[in-house]
């Protein structure tokens, strides 16, 4: 049994249908990327997973129980986390704050402590400007305090919308970097992306959208050899 | 040379004249008031005594100012029944709960015990109207562009208005007096009314909970991780409409416990005190900065200084008669005037950043 299990949803934006009937399945332990264009129905896809939209008709099943109709607080407590697009960390909280909200749900004091102590191991920056107000830490440590902040609650899947836009290339790389860390122990995540070139990179599977459909699934490898995605995704001729 | 004519900014230069004007009447009142007065001048103690009756009623517009801000902060919402929600508790509280006690004699034998007992169902209740305006009025309209809540708001102040006025009638209900409050104490070699020290010393210690309450606990800090973003909130697993109810009942449990700061001050209740107090508080703490709780706390000071110490000290100098009549007049032209030069408030920050 998969651990996520996305199967036929539809979405709309008042009258605009936005996800046309998507499917996906993540298996445990996986990193599936979901690459496409602007527009594409990527962002729409993880913010219906995670609850911040309810399909129209579709199921969402999380370890085997259907969370379509749940909403987004009610999740956090199941095991899925989201890094949202833009990091939307809080920017006048500061970062130690920022980090707790993430553990909001739990009330196990010392595992929170331990959590703390383990994302400030990830993210030496973060411990450096712990006491520091969000807002005023650069586009980079942002996004670490973002990801921190979802892998405070312990999550079983993450879910990562564009962890790399807005950066330098030197942090693109320390980005997927830390990807992969999180993944080898043990959090499964899927992953949104424009720069379909690293996204594939550390993905064992990836799916492709258009236009708020499925259009191609593979395993990475073999999506990174596709003639039509080279050619519209990996900017190769 | 003609080019710089036609770059001159019209509306620059007449709220140049406007502030200038302010100036020159406000100096021109306390320098005749303070130097060239003769006969019915005020003397130190006078001075002090405004003072400090200004800092006591600002100190119960501060409290007041509180529920304003906190819900401007979360919802960016003019919560116009808050002043109901004052009123509610205060009554109830009066009626049900001071009344029977102090008729009993039991106030008197323990006056501590029974305001405590007065000023907690006073909370309640205004908590309870509070639960239930967000539940039935401005919850379902929470996606609604933000004319429509605001216009709720002026009608639901008005519902309760006029549903404790069939509920109490609409005659003034003495609130009791406390004898061992009446009189004064010195303080330093000043003479204060103790019911004004209470106040004052009761508000601070509610505004420094307050403060505590938002600051360092994880619900205050979830109550400021909503204000700044709903969805990223929800997506911490932060229960949201439940946090805005958890805001909307701190604001009015402050509401009620100043409501019944203000029944020992005036010793008078009825169903229509909740809509002065509460446009003052709002003008409090717009004067502050809304959505800013020391701004709410300095503007209410400030908002009860400058009615106190005012009209004296600028107005009786130009000769108007019955100056204290015009404490309103001051309070409100503050409102203006903050709203035309400094539109975030004393500490408040441009909107324009905080959407940023």
């Amino acid at each position: 049994m998969a651990l996520l299990e996305v199967n036929d949803i539809h979405t709309y934006y008042g009258n605009i249908h936005a996800l046309k009937g998507i499917s996906l399945t993540v298996e445990k332990g996986e990193i599936v990327s979901l690459i496409g264009g602007n527009g594409a129905g990527k962002t729409t896809t993880l913010r219906t997973i995670s609850g911040l939209i309810t399909p129209r008709s579709g199921g969402v099943a999380f370890d085997g129980a259907d969370i379509s109709q749940y909403r987004a607080h009610q999740l956090v407590s199941k095991g899925i986390a989201m890094v949202p697009e833009g990091r939307g960390v809080f920017a006048r909280l500061s970062v130690t704050e920022n980090l707790n909200m993430g553990a909001y749900h739990r009330n196990d004091k010392d595992g929170i402590a331990e959590d703390l102590e383990k994302v400030f191991q990830i993210f030496p920056r973060l411990k450096e400007r712990r006491t520091q107000v969000a807002g005023t830490l650069s586009g980079g440590e942002q996004q670490m305090l973002a990801t921190g902040r979802a892998l405070m609650s312990r999550p079983d899947l993450l879910l990562m919308d564009e962890p790399s836009m807005g950066l330098a290339p030197v942090l693109v790389e320390a980005t997927f970097e830390t990807i992969e860390t999180i993944n080898k122990e043990g959090t499964t995540i899927l992953l949104v992306e424009q720069n379909a070139h690293m996204a594939l990179q550390v993905a064992d599977r990836g799916y492709v959208l258009q236009t708020g459909e499925i259009v191609l699934s593979n395993t990475a490898k073999e999506l990174q050899r596709d003639p039509t995605v080279q050619k519209a995704y990996l900017g190769i001729e | 040379m003609s080019q710089r004519f036609k770059d001159i900014d019209y509306i620059g230069v007449v709220l140049w004249l406007f502030r200038t004007a302010i100036v020159v009447v406000v100096l021109w009142g306390t320098i005749s008031k303070l130097f060239l007065e003769q006969g019915n001048a005020y003397t130190t103690i006078d001075w002090i005594d405004f003072l400090i009756a200004g800092l006591s009623q600002g100190s119960l517009y501060a409290l007041i100012a509180l529920g304003y801000t906190l819900v401007y902060g979360v919802l960016f919402m003019i919560n116009f029944a808050h002043g109901e929600f004052f009123m509610s508790g205060t009554m109830t509280a009066t009626i049900f709960v001071a009344l029977p006690l102090s008729s009993s004699g039991f106030l008197d034998a323990n006056p501590i015990l029974g305001m405590l007992i007065i000023i907690i169902v006073a909370m309640l209740v205004s908590v309870g109207v509070a639960l239930l305006t967000e539940r039935v009025a401005y919850r379902p309209l929470r996606r609604a562009p933000r004319l429509v809540p605001l216009i709720t708001a002026i009608g639901a102040s008005f519902f309760w208005q006029y549903f404790f006025r069939g509920l109490y009638g609409s005659t003034l209900i003495p609130f009791p007096e406390l004898q061992v409050l009446v009189g004064k104490w010195t303080v330093f070699g000043i003479e204060i009314l103790k019911t004004r020290a209470v106040v004052m010393v009761a508000s601070v210690i509610m505004l420094i909970g307050l403060y505590i309450f938002i600051m360092r606990t994880k619900t205050g800090t979830a109550i400021r991780a909503v204000a700044e973003d709903k969805d990223i909130a929800a997506l911490m697993g932060i229960d949201v409409d439940r946090t805005i109810s958890i805001t909307f009942a701190t604001g009015a449990a402050m509401a009620g416990a100043a409501g019944i700061l203000y029944g020992m001050v005036f010793r008078q209740v009825h169903f229509f005190m909740g809509f002065v107090p509460g446009i003052k508080a709002f003008t409090a703490a717009v004067l502050g900065g809304i959505g800013s709780i020391p701004g709410a706390a300095l503007g209410g000071l400030f908002l009860g200084l400058i009615e106190a110490v005012g009209p004296p000290l600028f107005l009786e100098g130009l000769g108007i008669p019955g100056a204290h009549q015009l404490k309103d007049v001051i309070a409100f032209t503050m409102l203006v005037l903050v709203l035309i030069f400094r539109p975030q408030g004393i500490v408040g920050e441009r909107l324009a950043e905080k959407k940023a």
